[in-house]
């Protein structure tokens, strides 16, 4: 990392405000879910449970930036007219990485997210960003880019994921320790509160996420749509 | 009887944006008008009707743990599953360039109908999960993946005409300002998915 930075940012220092606000922009006034309107497509599957979307983000955020930075560094050879199938193959071999390394460490995981790992090639965070950002700016700024975009698209992920969790399970999971209880079923039953499957459907994940949607431009208005 | 079980059921019960969320991006930014509508789901039904089929034959003679083996014994071990990823994208992404070239040649009719939504369709992930799919569903034949591939192309196409026609109306209606445009359709698109439920158990 260090070389690339060396020779791509001889002035601008490491985190100027420039930098800074690739990263932060994507998080709320520029999020790739709720304002681009990209990735929709993998990411609301797998929210019923909270450790396969922290699992899930992880793998984009990876190859978010992973594929901005090697597009990046050879955009300039990238004769244009095949550059999506170049990108294509590039972020296919990042996701047989993350696939493999899901399969070997995370067996359980993998197998609740079945073919949602393969989906991340035609996630359109990553090609909308490579096409973008990447391919005319330098590794540094696209790995910040790639970083952000990733982040944003994980937190609503993450916010998605605790509310169905918590409303339709009782129960909260994280990678690695698993699927702890804390609202009992005896507890829930004495309150008169029954586990609510229906937010478990996946249509429920849209009406989530239009909620979020919603929150969002209510706070601030610049956001909201003329028809 | 299987075969057109598979189709229904990849119309209505398992439909590709309902039940799993394919393809929202371009269905979320095409779906303004019922023309331009039915044109990408035309053309996904399409391309899914084609892929789907090639990619079956590749997985199962190519890729498999074991497909090899008709080319001699010593390759019946060969597992190239771990490529399946990069073979199915690279598929779908020249045959898309082949069915663009080959409909501007044969059909301009279609191509000036189907045209500008077949680049889009290379990324689009129905097409990809279609072929993802079929591979962890392990189906029979050939036949069985074609009606799979045409069914939830169809399913696609419904999805995407029905919500067109939809937000062509709401247009008119006085949804709060937060609201307007994205989020309204992400929850006109949850109700319906909900409906779509209603089909499920459905069997011939």
């Amino acid at each position: 990392m260090s070389t690339e930075v060396k020779t791509a940012e001889p002035k601008e220092s490491l985190f100027s405000k420039k930098n800074k606000k690739l990263v932060t922009d994507p998080l709320s006034d520029n999020n790739p879910i709720t304002i681009q309107v990209l990735g929709i497509c993998s990411a609301l599957a797998i929210t019923v449970q909270v450790q396969q979307a922290v699992i899930m983000s992880l793998a984009v955020t990876f190859v978010t930036f992973g594929g901005n930075v090697v597009i990046s560094l050879i955009r300039n050879i990238i004769p244009s007219r095949i550059r999506i199938i170049v990108q294509l193959v590039i972020v296919a071999s990042l996701v047989i990485i993350v696939n493999e390394i899901l399969k070997a460490y995370l067996p359980d995981i993998s197998e609740k997210l079945s073919v949602f790992v393969g989906l991340i090639i035609t996630n359109c965070i990553i090609m909308g960003r490579l096409e973008a950002f990447a391919l005319g700016n330098k590794p540094w700024p696209s790995f910040l880019d790639g970083l952000g975009n990733g982040l944003g698209y994980s937190w609503i992920l993450v916010v998605v994921a605790v509310i169905r969790e918590i409303l339709g399970s009782g129960a909260i999971s994280f990678p690695g320790i698993g699927q702890i209880k804390f609202l009992s079923p005896e507890f829930m039953a004495s309150t008169g509160y029954m586990n609510n499957n229906f937010i478990i459907l996946p249509p429920m994940a849209l009406v989530i996420v239009g909620v979020i949607i919603w929150i969002q431009r209510t706070r601030n208005k610049s956001l909201i749509e003329s028809h | 009887m299987e075969t057109l079980n598979i189709f229904v059921k990849g119309i209505f019960i398992e439909n590709m944006i309902f039940a799993y969320f394919l393809g929202m991006c371009s269905f979320l930014a095409v779906s303004k008008k019922v023309k331009t509508g039915i044109g990408l789901g035309a053309a996904v039904v399409f391309v899914l009707g084609i892929t789907v089929p090639i990619n079956y034959l590749l997985e199962n003679y190519v890729l498999k743990e074991g497909a090899l083996a008709w080319m001699g014994a010593e390759y019946a071990t060969v597992d190239l599953s771990f490529l399946s990823f990069i073979m199915f994208i690279a598929v779908i992404a020249s045959i898309v360039q082949l069915v663009e070239m080959i409909v501007e040649k044969f059909a301009p009719a279609l191509y000036g109908a189907l045209g500008i939504f077949l680049p889009l369709i290379a990324v689009n992930c129905s097409i990809l999960g279609g072929a993802l799919f079929m591979q962890e569903r392990q189906y029979t034949s050939v036949w069985d993946a074609t009606s799979f591939g045409v069914g939830s192309g169809i399913g696609w196409f419904l999805a995407i005409v029905a919500i067109a026609a939809i937000r062509e109306r709401i247009k008119y209606s006085h949804v709060p300002a937060p609201l307007r445009g994205l989020g309204i359709t992400f929850i006109i698109t949850g109700l319906m998915g909900i409906a779509f439920m209603s089909f499920m158990g459905i069997n011939i």
